[in-house]
């Protein structure tokens, strides 16, 4: 952060708390930021000349004489092709012992785009894991998190999901990221030779949880940029969304405001989609699509931070572990890609709707199987059946280790019908079946 | 004198302001950020001694205390006149297509009318006519329908016609009638009227009871709890349920003049879908394009939340317009919750005393107000036009014992009540068929309507189907509890009749073409043949073969959901029903 002339300095601070502080001051920016002891804070209050300041480092040991600078601008972050390649930190300082990067600078936070200048997303973007091409297809412009227990192996799939992506720009926002998660994602990057087209912005459990706000909205203005000045797909990674929103709470406790469910802000809904729509087609190309992280508390989605992102984004992947097979899945039931319909059938193969609704048909069926089973009731031949199917499709599709294209996926289905079911049982169009059966 | 002021304090998009002069509570104010054609709108919420609190519908960064504003004396207001149809707007009114760059720009305002486009205005009234508000004064076509241009909704007095202009083009805002008051002053009039969006517009005679059914070719809808044209209902359900996709079919297929539908504070892809298919689709009742009767007010879920509110309210006063020239319109929001929210939001910066869940105190009243703008009225000629008025609720956690799903229940007359469990098995529309609900089934102009439409006998049709319903899932509950072998065979048959209804009545896949729309004459014959079935004394000799039965039989009924009406296919699978029943019958006769 630059200084510039005719900066206002304040020495005295009225009022600390752990996250923010008072001072009186005049002539200042709504959103503004400064220095606080050398520790970057923004307005985020003005009544009267009193100015609320939230300090991301927090406040710990600052004292009511530390010098306040006011910096005269809102935050910003310098972007150009400079960008490619480096990890920085919550400020956008470099963090992996380069140079300064190079470019112009620019508020972060920008306004939205004009609806009427977005393009209906129709590209799907495929990742090899059938799990998710097959049933739960993704498509460029889309946002969607990852729902998933922290003991889930949540960043590993998504490293997999950006390699394979096949996107111009991918760019990390993490936000209370372990070290080795960090470590991880930049070894899997480097291994992958895809070191040129990341970008990461990098909060660890190490820094402190208000310096997380400021992830998001720098990672997408980086992102905006490759998207409308360069044309490029960029796909931007954000994990953990929760941490996020923690750190929303805090600020918002520490300013008074009522809380609403949960102890979140009742802004939270608005805060997130603020986020998330940044995700967008533009209609002469370049696209940004935001894959994110949001981890549950024991699976539970009726918390107000997995609510309120299940409201905003296009569908959801839930990680599972299936404990026949001890693999982790994804969840057929509980996944969805509200964006799927735009591609499927369409952009692949003509058989890929009904076989993908067949199979998870069947998959219900061996389900209702399974509780049969538990509760001591006979099977039927056709139940055994199913539930021999669902083992296999577990074990050569849902699981997140798998690697096929998408023909090979379908085929694989159409296998697995075979191996298994008589035609009528499978019912899917006639047309189809003559077309694709394999006995 | 206009008043001025001088802001001294903001809180995200509330700013304090100490005015110089007399200000009125929702009066619209501007603040001068200092750049460039950059003047931010705010609207007063409330008054407290010589402070106003305003809510800017934008941005607020960079300003600071001791910015002028100037109050502009009325209210928020929207224009009003040809030219509103097909149009892509933000909550505020402005026209998205005008606005310039890829990014909306802040405190840029784009007019939502053409004034240099011409119109073929054709008068209605005779020179000499006394007339008042929301009088007809002369017609102009937009699109498929006929616009009417009337006397400003806001006079309170009798007016004399002392001129109207001949047949022929016009702009919106050349002047096409002289009204004289009793003064004798005279009051030019064009074609455009503006109207303050937060006060109901009731240039009309009376208010009266809804009636007529509004086809929506959705099954669960217009067979099990349909919808009347004037009438209210409520759509709430867990993400990712529905209601969006709901929503959407009414808005492509309802029975409607006007359609207007209201995005508050949701996705922008969601938008865009109505911007790529409505232009394509075509409205079959009229032969045109459905963009053509609909006007989409888009406030996003990142666009400036205040402006949120101002958003469906915006939709509402263009519908009470529609309404007032004797139309049949509709209006649409997706989520009403948003905009509790962003409500909620305000009041929590204006540190108000909050209520459940933090909402606003007075929540259930603004709901109730703002769904009673909704109705059928008769207008001054005798003519009667309606809104009628749906809007999704999306409860916290899923859960309907919070305050915008139960503020808005008081509110409405039909309950479209979204089920996870249905969602989750993929029985779309996933309305619950028995928790949900339209009290207009219990109205008797309801009852004469619809036997006049559909017979006499359709209303007790429909009670059999949801006593069917009923039973079956009594039935499943018990089958459940106890196992397929645990209970006789009556309760699958019980379970297995519900099912079929179910699969062939109440499931309905939004993204089929023919499957989308069911025309009640379709609804009534295919009602029939699930009647006809399910009152069928079947025997059979165990439940593996009446489900194997069963499923047969839905599978056929569903290939005929499928095909076009009446087709060579249709009946082709209409035989196939008829022989399953036949053969079953002669078997357990023998
Ligand atoms: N009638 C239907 N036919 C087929 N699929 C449907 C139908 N209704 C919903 N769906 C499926 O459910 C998904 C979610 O629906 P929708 O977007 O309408 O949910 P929602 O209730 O509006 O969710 P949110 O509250 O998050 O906006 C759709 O993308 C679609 O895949
Ligand atoms: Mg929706």
């Amino acid at each position: 952060m630059k200084l510039k002339p005719f900066q206002k300095r304040i020495t005295k601070i009225e009022n600390i708390t752990k996250a923010t502080c008072t001072l009186l001051a005049n002539e200042i920016g709504y959103e503004e930021l400064a220095l606080v002891d050398g520790r970057l804070a923004q307005v985020v209050k003005i009544k009267g000349p009193e100015i609320t300041l939230q300090v991301f480092a927090g406040a710990e040991g600052i004292s009511n004489y530390a010098e306040v600078v006011f910096l005269g601008q809102a935050p910003s972050l310098v972007v150009g092709e400079k960008l490619a390649g480096r990890f920085l930190d919550a400020y956008g300082r470099p963090v992996d012992g380069g140079p300064n990067i190079e470019g112009s600078e620019t508020e972060t936070g920008s306004t939205s785009v004009n609806p009427v200048r977005r393009r209906r997303p129709n590209i799907p973007i495929f990742t090899g894991i059938a799990g998710i091409d097959l049933n739960n297809t993704l498509v460029a412009g889309q946002k969607i998190p990852f729902f998933a227990d922290p003991d889930q192996p949540y960043n590993e799939v998504m490293a997999t999901v950006a390699l394979r992506a096949n996107a111009d720009k991918i760019i990390l926002g993490g936000m209370g990221l372990t070290h080795d998660d960090y470590l991880f994602f930049k070894e899997e990057f480097r291994r992958a030779g895809a070191l040129n087209k990341i970008i990461a912005f990098i909060n660890t459990s190490e820094n402190p949880p208000v310096e997380r706000l400021l992830i998001p909205d720098s990672a997408l203005t980086a992102a905006e940029y490759f998207a409308v000045n360069h044309k490029e797909n960029v796909l931007v990674l954000l994990t953990d969304m929760t941490l996020y929103a923690d750190a929303l709470a805090i600020v918002a406790n520490r300013m008074d405001q009522i809380p609403s469910k949960d102890s979140m802000p009742g802004s939270l809904y608005s805060d997130l989609a603020r986020i998330y729509e940044k995700a967008v087609q533009f209609k002469d190309g370049g696209s940004i699509t935001i894959i994110a992280v949001t981890t549950l508390s024991q699976g539970d989605i009726t918390h107000a931070i997995p609510d309120n992102t299940g409201y905003i984004t296009e569908g959801q992947l839930f990680l599972r572990k299936d404990p026949e097979t001890g693999k982790v899945i994804i969840d057929p039931f509980r996944s969805l890609s509200r964006l799927k319909q735009l591609v499927i059938g369409k952009k692949t193969r003509q058989d890929h709707p009904q076989v993908m609704n067949a199979a998870i048909r069947l998959y219900a069926d061996a389900a209702e199987a399974r509780t049969k089973m538990e509760n001591g009731f006979d099977l039927t031949d056709y139940d055994l059946r199913t539930l021999q199917f669902a083992r296999a499709y577990n074990q050569q599709l849902l699981s997140i280790d798998v690697n096929l294209p998408m023909e090979a996926i379908l085929d694989t289905v159409w296998q697995l019908f075979g191996q298994f079911f008589h035609k009528e049982e499978v019912s899917v169009k006639d047309e189809l079946v003559n077309l694709y059966w394999k006995d | 004198m206009t008043t001025t002021g001088i802001i001294k304090g903001i809180i995200a998009n509330l700013v304090l302001i100490e005015p110089n002069g007399p200000v009125r509570q929702n009066e619209i104010c501007y603040l001068s950020t200092g750049a460039e054609n950059e003047k931010l709108i705010a609207e007063v919420i409330k008054i407290s001694g010589n402070t106003v609190f305003a809510q800017v519908f934008d941005s607020t960064r960079g300003i600071q205390c001791g910015t002028e504003v100037v109050f502009s004396g009325s209210m928020l207001e929207v224009y009003l006149g040809p030219g509103l149809l097909s149009k892509n707007y933000d909550g505020l009114q402005n026209d998205l297509d005008k606005l310039e760059g890829l990014f909306l720009q802040r405190g840029k305002q784009a007019y939502p009318l053409n004034d240099t486009q011409l119109w073929q205005f054709e008068p209605l009234a005779q020179p000499g006519a006394i007339l008042s508000a929301g009088d007809w004064l002369g017609k102009v076509p937009e699109h498929g329908l006929q616009h009417i241009i009337m006397v400003p909704f806001n006079w309170h007095q009798r007016l004399t016609l002392q001129w109207v202009a001949p047949p022929g083009h016009y702009t919106i805002q050349e002047t096409i009638a002289i009204l004289t008051d009793h003064n004798g002053k005279e009051h030019p009039l064009n074609m455009v009227r503006k109207w303050p969006v937060k006060l109901p517009m009731r240039a009309y005679r009376q208010k009266l009871r809804p009636q007529k059914l509004l086809e929506t070719g959705i099954r669960i809808m217009d067979t099990l709890h349909p919808m009347l044209e004037g009438g209210t209902g409520f759509i709430p359900g867990p993400f990712g349920c529905g209601k969006t996709v709901l929503q959407q079919s009414i808005a492509k297929q309802a029975d409607a003049d006007v359609v207007v539908v209201a995005a508050c504070g949701e996705r922008a892809n969601e938008l865009v879908d109505i911007f790529a298919e409505f232009p394509e689709l075509v409205d079959p009742r009229t032969g045109n394009k459905l963009i053509e009767r609909t006007v989409i007010i888009g406030n996003t879920s990142n666009m400036p939340v205040s402006a949120r509110e101002a958003s469906v309210y915006t939709a509402m006063t263009i519908c009470e317009y529609y309404r007032n020239m004797g139309l049949r319109v509709l209006l649409l929001a997706d989520s009403t919750s948003r905009w509790a929210q962003a409500l909620r939001e305000m009041s929590n910066r204006l540190e108000d005393l909050p209520g459940p869940d933090a909402y606003p105190v007075d929540l259930p009243a603004v709901i109730a107000n703002f769904y009673a703008r909704a109705g059928m009225v008769e207008l001054n000629n005798g003519k009667t036009g309606s809104i009628t008025f749906i809007g999704t609720v999306s409860p916290a956690g899923g859960n309907f014992k919070e305050p915008v799903t139960e503020a808005t229940k008081k509110a409405t007359r039909c309950f479209y009540a979204l089920s996870q469990r249905r969602a989750d098995s993929k029985r779309y529309p996933a309305i619950d068929p028995i928790e949900s609900y339209s009290k207009y089934t219990e109205y008797p102009e309801f009852a004469a309507s619809m036997a006049h439409i559909a017979g006499n006998r359709w209303l007790q049709q429909v009670q059999q189907l949801k006593n069917y319903l009923l039973k079956g899932k009594e039935a499943a509950d018990q089958i459940n509890i106890l196992g397929d072998d645990g209970v006789s065979i009556d309760f699958h048959l019980h379970f297995w009749r519900a099912e079929l209804i179910d699969f062939v009545l109440l499931q309905q896949d939004a993204f089929d073409t023919v499957d989308q729309l069911t025309p009640l004459n379709r609804q009534q014959f295919m009602t029939g043949l699930c009647l006809y079935i399910c009152n069928q004394s079947f025997m059979f000799d165990n439940f593996v073969e009446t489900r194997s039965f069963f499923k047969k039989i839905i599978n056929a009924l569903r290939q005929m959901n499928y095909t076009q009406f009446k087709s060579d296919a249709f009946n082709s699978y209409a035989n196939e029903v008829n022989q399953l029943i036949n053969l079953h019958l002669a078997l357990q006769n023998n």
